[in-house]
């Protein structure tokens, strides 16, 4: 097996502020409140980058906007080592 | 999530890339592989498994349960053109059913590809609707439950 990668060395940003206004690209801050839920069926997706493992690769930052083009799910679950 | 694996062929053929999320770390996450996953299924998990670190992100799409500190259940279909197309969200006792979102992806893709409506349970090569004046009030007559 080669050897595993990290390219995991700067903070990724979390949810990322879409285009359109001055702070876009910025990260979403969640401490200034009125976040609850920003996604809704039929409209854009919220973009996000964060740090993966990837199989036969190693650790990367993944950006959800990376995959525009495609078709993408997201599947979210509550924690490793459990039933899923 | 292994199940959703083990239809990972079926995935890909779709043009369906899957990003898995949990607040884990990604060194919980590559630990749970070696130690599990490869286990449950040959070559473990095949595609990214993402890190949340404070639910940060399951925040933003309704998913985080601040009181246990995890993001829920929450499958979310994103189409090309970057749209959010279906979520599904599900207290963690339940566990998903991939062959249902094997056939919504294709029920979407259709709908993308032909203008076509897919009516209840639609499945490829079934019945599909075209919307319009002409099909008010007659659905009952192409199409039955």
């Amino acid at each position: 097996m080669g050897r595993l990668k990290d390219d995991c060395v700067a903070p990724t940003k979390g949810p990322i502020i879409p285009e359109g206004g001055d702070r876009a690209g910025e990260a979403i801050d969640l401490k200034k409140g009125g976040v609850d839920m920003l996604v809704r069926v039929g409209k854009e997706a919220v973009d996000f980058e964060t740090s993966a493992y990837i199989e036969g690769y190693g650790f990367k930052p993944v950006k959800l906007s990376d995959y525009k083009g495609k078709w993408i799910v997201i599947c979210f679950y509550p924690g490793d080592f459990t039933f899923v | 999530m292994a199940a959703v694996a083990s239809l990972y062929d079926e995935f890909k053929a779709l043009n369906v890339e899957i990003l898995a999320i949990s607040t884990d770390s990604r060194f919980v996450h590559k630990t749970w592989q070696e130690m599990e996953l490869t286990k449950m299924l040959d070559g473990g998990v095949p595609f990214p498994i993402l890190s949340d670190p404070g639910g940060k992100i399951g925040t933003v799409y309704g998913v985080y349960d601040e009181d246990a500190g995890v993001d829920i259940r929450g499958r979310f279909i994103i189409d090309p053109d970057f749209n959010i197309r279906a979520m599904e969200v599900l207290t963690p006792e339940v566990g998903r059913n991939p062959k249902e979102l094997l056939r919504q992806i294709k029920a979407f893709q259709h709908v993308v590809k032909t203008g076509e409506v897919t009516p209840s349970g639609w499945e490829p090569g079934g019945k599909t609707l075209t919307p319009g004046p002409d099909l008010v009030g007659k659905v009952w007559e192409v199409w039955k439950p």
